[in-house]
């Protein structure tokens, strides 16, 4: 799995490539992390259009992102999601909790 | 899996399933070690069901760890936004079966989907192995 952050306007986009599993959920969760309660972006948005799977520990992840973002008043959206990625969250119970977008030009539109 | 007639999304709850289950065994049961032994056997299986035939698969995990007291597993409510506990959530969702059972010093965890299931509507019917 690879993750990079670039800057959009006034949002940090997250490219992330490769599944997102237990051996590296980790740093998903630390970069979110960073970018949400370190830097104080107002939005960022993790792009998941070249991941194909997402386990419970990558869920968790996005959860710590979504609960920081909450604490902090920022905005943590998602977009490009497969349709594995999608049913996780759905059977997770989660989809709705999520600002998801389908493309980038819609997560960082104002 | 195509050939027993699961669907791509059905496909994906299975291989998800197990891959939750291998995860919860290496993290509980082995508490992170890596070097332990996992077998895994997969079955087909066959049922009749409301006049049709069905396929079905039936996954068997086994393991060498600490017998799983079941009342301590995390079924945690998932109304509340925290994360941790969803492994369990995803392998029941995912599968119409989900049974654990202590088998002499082995964990046993068995897992079955029929291909032309939905969930909640398939406890009466009889299933047998092919």
């Amino acid at each position: 799995m690879n993750i990079s952050s670039r800057r959009v306007d006034k949002a940090t986009i997250l490219d992330v490539s490769g599944n997102i599993d237990m051996s590296n959920s980790p740093e998903v969760r630390k970069a979110l992390l960073r970018e949400i309660r370190d830097k104080a972006v107002t939005r960022v948005a993790l792009n998941l259009t070249a991941v194909e799977y997402i386990d419970s520990s990558g869920v968790a992840s996005l959860v710590e992102g979504l609960k920081a973002s909450r604490e902090s008043g920022s905005r943590f959206v998602l977009f490009g999601l497969s349709d594995s990625a999608r049913e996780v969250l759905k059977i997770s119970r989660l989809l709705k909790l999520f600002e998801i977008y389908d493309d980038e030009t819609q997560a960082i539109a104002p | 899996m195509e050939m027993l007639g699961f669907s791509a999304e059905h496909s994906r709850e299975i291989i998800r399933a197990v891959d939750e289950a291998v995860s919860n065994i290496m993290r509980h049961s082995y508490q992170g070690r890596l070097d332990q032994p996992i077998e895994v056997y997969c079955n087909r299986l066959q049922r009749r069901a409301n006049g049709e035939t069905e396929q079905g698969i039936e996954i068997l995990l086994f393991d060498c760890g600490p017998a799983v007291d079941t009342t301590k597993l995390p079924a945690r409510p998932l109304d509340e936004i925290r994360p941790g506990g969803l492994g369990l959530h995803i392998i029941r969702g995912s599968m119409d079966t989900v049974q654990y059972k202590r088998a002499g010093r082995l964990n046993r965890l068995r897992l079955v989907k029929y291909a032309r299931s939905s969930k909640g509507g398939c406890g009466s019917a009889a299933e047998k192995p092919s």
